[in-house]
């Protein structure tokens, strides 16, 4: 088996703040392979976000990795210097955020930008640069990119403007894309578009994609696999199918119901009752369990590892040998 | 765009009726003109016919129209003080008021940004937070209180720089600069940063406001995230963000600069049109207050409007939709 | 339940507030207030605790001129800081200055405030016409600072007199420049809280009910904008008493025999260059402590009053 493009193993993620520590993220390990397209969900806090930046070392004080370790194509770049780190950010890992509206600078053409960050990483010529940059746009899907290379963002629509941002994303052909709710902000007819493109892009290029969100359709749409993210942890990990079709973890059950299908005929979709807590007060054992269905002694006592389930990866005592046996 | 710089000139040219109505009423009603020119002694007759000649017995109107009309023409009538045309005694003056409102533009532009950059990007050391005391110290005291320490510093405790005057000038047509002699710049010297001190500190206030407003910005997280370096993410990015914003406040507080120099003026003895105007006001010379409103209202618009067609060029959202006012 | 269980509830209440709290926590605030409060203290007690009535050419005596503080070697008891060219006590000068630039700040301060006060709630609550005409002298008068305008309004005022203004008349019509300086903030804070304000459901209803216009506004909506206008207040108390101080340094405020701290400044200023350093640092040590001080507690109640702004 080739080793992953990507691999997360204990992550932790601290915030000191005036009323002590949080922590934001608590033992988090995932792996995303060449050309696999991970979906991240959860509820917004669930840490999904921080995940993402803790990849591409964006977290800023007073935020602190503090423990675990995190593996580009084999090598650890968790620790590295922030020098070092800036060159990987770009060049190894590209990001796309929520916003296409204020990801980019409103004083500068497209161009210029796209220019500037292919030059950061590598030799190019100014006028190769700028092929570059044309072909890059032609490769997202904009039309007339040689003329439209010299517009200024307010001139561009969401969509194109998201195009873009990915365009800049790709500029240095990364091997791991963190796409970060890519199309929450985009009308739904403009949503599919850009997922489509980013399934295009994974492929051709094998590129490796952690797309968080927390749009379940998008990830049925397009992920390969799923990790379920609640309270800084992953409850449950799998292939898409499996976890969508037949979720184990109750929060992942509970997530599923709440997806709107056409072929649901009761008309009213499940809720959750209750809300994920926040990072002060998460309750010892198993952070969901106030609000589990199939909750017991045990889940308020004891935190539950990930253990393998099938094909999944489930954080559940319910699904413990002793407690099956039992 | 067109329409847009249209428009404003048009609300400049309002304000600046709105303060000629002012200047002509205080020209007009203000005291009796006739009283200021003659002596006590002076016979009814003899005032009646100075009255005839100012054209004092016209209607309102009349006298309106006029002074408009000589205003235009640069005329501002006769100084009660000095018995000279206003328009010689401010041409005179200006050329000293000017530059030293260029050099404490210059000083407060310069040294406000360098301060307000530093302040935002180190925002927790010692010599940040030096800074902002400062800033406050300059904020919260008088322009005059400012000047007076400074001449106590430079002037009689170290006998660094001149406390008064212009130093030596050169003349240039009918310009006068100090620009040009060792003695003109070091007269400059106090004058300039009393005068800008203000404005600097403010625009220091505004620049790390602004700067660290636009580093939590989307776009400055997502230019990191593409490896950009430091440097060009501070310089290229966030600082020319920063100062779309700044250059209208800047750009406005040009205006107070020169309003402003009265203060200075007086302390410094800087032979500029503010002197020539707190010396008016000392004397009840209403021809020259009148004017120098006039003049100051002038710049105000002028610079306004230039702030405006600046920002539309430094802005490319702007440049197509114009602005809605 | 009673009246009285409810006053002491207020002041409870305020010691439990946010405001308070964050009060405790800015030992600067604590300072300024301090200072603030010590310098209001002198002004009040000047007449009782000042070794010298310093407006009183009587107690003035020309052998006592120029005499340095008392702790340098021609110091003399009781002038702890020295004298002026007068023989005037300077400690017992800065006393008084104090408390003329204190008056004329509050008063210029009351001027301002009722002016725009008033306009803003006219503009604001009547609209149309009347509002704009009202919001385009300000936007007119903001051009200029309001040094200037106040300059202004003293030489006019001066050549309409003809000259021959007793003190108290100066002080009005310096009172009267800084109101007509400083009205358009207030107005233009309370003429946005009053079109906010005079859409909601409780104003209508007063309508509704019969109320007129003037009560309505008075009663109802001025409440909602006192938080904003009283934090303008601190803050151009401070700028007001700097307005005066520069008029009087300027020559066109309060005369020489009835100095304010401007005026003391103007005077001590002519004698910087011959040594005696002391009749232009006290009054200026204490109006750059006074203002100081005021602009800190208006900074401190700004952020305090509206956590949204930074």
């Amino acid at each position: 088996m080739t080793e992953p493009v990507l691999s997360v193993r204990d992550l932790r993620v601290e915030f000191a703040t005036r009323r002590g520590i949080l922590k934001a993220i608590d033992g988090v390990s995932f792996d995303i392979a060449r050309g696999e397209i991970l979906g991240v969900v959860g509820e917004s806090g669930a840490g999904k976000s921080v995940t993402g930046a803790a990849v591409i070392g964006l977290i800023d004080p007073p935020g602190r990795i503090s423990g675990g370790e995190i593996r580009l194509g084999g090598e650890r770049i968790d620790d590295l210097p922030p020098e070092r780190l800036r060159r990987i950010r770009g060049r190894r890992i590209g990001m796309i955020f929520q916003d296409p509206l204020t990801s980019l600078n409103p004083l500068y053409r497209i161009g210029r930008q796209i220019i500037e960050t292919v030059q950061t990483h590598t030799d190019l010529s100014a006028r190769a640069a700028r092929t570059r940059a044309i072909d890059l746009l032609a490769e997202v899907g904009i039309p007339a990119p040689e003329r439209r290379i010299d517009g200024y963002p307010h001139e561009f629509s969401g969509g194109m403007r998201q195009r873009v941002v990915i365009a800049l994303a790709l500029a240095a052909e990364p091997e791991l894309i963190i796409a970060d709710e890519p199309t929450t902000a985009l009308d739904v007819s403009v949503q599919a578009q850009i997922i489509t493109l980013l399934k295009r892009l994974g492929r051709d290029h094998g590129t490796a994609v952690m797309l968080i969100t927390h749009d379940m359709g998008v990830i049925a749409e397009a992920a390969d696999r799923v990790a379920v993210m609640y309270s800084g942890r992953i409850a449950e990990i799998g292939p898409v199918r499996a976890v969508v079709g037949d979720p184990l973890h109750p929060y992942a059950k509970g997530l599923m119901g709440a997806i709107p299908t056409l072929t649901q005929e009761t008309g009213r979709l499940a809720q959750i009752p209750g809300a994920m807590p926040r990072l002060t007060a998460i309750p010892a054992g198993c952070a969901f369990n106030p609000r589990c269905p199939k909750v017991f002694d045990r889940c308020r006592v004891e935190r539950p590892d990930p253990i393998p389930v099938g094909g999944h990866r489930v954080a559940c005592h319910l699904y413990d040998r002793a407690e099956v046996a039992a | 765009m067109l329409a847009f710089i249209l428009r404003r000139l048009l609300q400049s040219v309002v304000v600046l009726a709105v303060v000629g109505v002012i200047a002509f009423s205080m020209f007009r009603f203000a005291g009796d003109p006739v009283n200021q020119i003659v002596g006590v002694d002076t016979p009814v007759s003899e005032r009646a016919e100075i009255r005839r000649n100012l054209g004092l017995d016209d209607s309102v109107a009349v006298q309106a129209a006029r002074y408009a009309a000589n205003v235009l023409r640069g005329d501002f009538g006769i100084s009660y003080q000095f018995r000279q045309p206003v328009s010689h005694l401010l041409a005179e003056r200006m050329p000293a008021t000017l530059e030293l409102a260029l050099c404490a533009t210059i000083f407060a532009l310069v040294v406000g940004i360098l301060m307000g950059v530093y302040c935002a990007l180190h925002r927790e050391t010692a010599l940040a937070k030096l800074f902002l005391a400062i800033s406050l110290a300059g904020v919260s005291l008088p322009t005059f209180l400012i000047g007076i320490l400074l001449i106590f510093l430079f002037s009689v405790t170290l006998g660094w720089l001149p406390s008064f005057g212009r130093g030596d000038t050169v003349r240039l047509g009918w310009w006068t600069t100090g620009f040009l002699t060792v003695s003109g710049l070091r007269a400059l010297i106090l004058p300039s940063i009393t005068l800008g001190l203000f404005q600097m500190t403010l625009i220091m206030r505004l620049v790390r406001a602004e700067m660290l407003e636009v580093l939590r910005a989307d776009y400055i997280r997502f230019a990191r995230a593409r490896g950009l370096t430091t440097r060009s993410i501070h310089v290229g990015h966030a600082l020319k963000n920063t100062l779309v914003p700044v250059i209208t406040i800047a750009g406005l507080q040009l205006g107070s600069v020169i309003a402003f120099s009265i203060i200075t003026e007086t302390v410094f003895q800087w032979p500029g049109m503010g002197l020539l105007f707190v010396q008016a006001v000392q004397n009840v010379d209403i021809p020259i207050m009148a004017a120098y409103l006039l003049l100051v209202a002038a710049i105000f618009v002028a610079i306004n409007l230039a702030v405006d067609v600046l920002y539309t060029i430094v802005d490319p959202r702007l440049r197509l939709a114009g602005r809605t006012a | 339940m009673s009246a009285l269980a409810a006053t002491p509830s207020r002041w409870a209440r305020f010691l439990d507030s946010d405001v308070f709290a964050s009060f405790r926590r800015s030992k600067l605030a604590m300072a300024a207030l301090a200072v603030t409060v010590l310098f209001f203290a002198l002004a009040i007690a000047a007449p009782w605790i000042s070794p010298q009535n310093p407006y009183d050419p009587a107690e003035l005596d020309l052998i006592n001129s120029n005499l340095p503080p008392i702790w340098s070697a021609e110091g003399q008891a009781p002038f702890l800081i020295g004298t002026d060219d007068q023989g005037r006590d300077v400690l017992s000068a800065v006393f008084y200055g104090l408390r003329l630039s204190l008056v004329v700040g509050l008063l210029g301060v009351l001027v301002s405030g009722g002016l725009g006060l008033a306009l803003g709630l006219i503009a604001g609550y009547f609209g149309g016409l009347v509002d704009t005409v009202i919001m385009r002298v300000a936007d007119v008068q903001l051009t200029f600072p309001a040094i200037l305008i106040a300059l202004v309004v003293d030489g006019v005022a001066k050549a309409a007199a003809g000259g021959g203004l007793d003190t108290n008349a100066t002080i009005g019509l310096i009172v009267v420049s800084i109101g007509l300086s400083f009205w358009v903030q207030y107005a233009r804070t309370v003429r946005s809280s009053v079109m906010v304000e005079k859409n909601k459901d409780y104003v209508q209803a007063g309508r509704l009910i019969g109320l007129s216009s003037p009560v309505i506004m008075v009663r109802h909506v001025l409440p909602n904008v006192l938080g904003p206008v009283f934090v303008i207040a601190t803050i151009n108390l401070a700028l007001a008493i700097i307005t005066e101080a520069t008029l009087s340094f300027l020559g066109t405020g309060l005369p020489e025999t009835m100095p304010s701290l401007g005026t003391l400044i103007r005077t001590g200023n002519r004698f910087l260059f011959s040594g005696e350093w002391w009749i232009v640092a006290f009054p200026g040590l204490a109006l750059a402590g006074l203002v100081l001080a005021i602009n800190l507690l208006g900074d401190w109640l700004r952020d305090a009053l509206n956590p949204k702004l930074q």
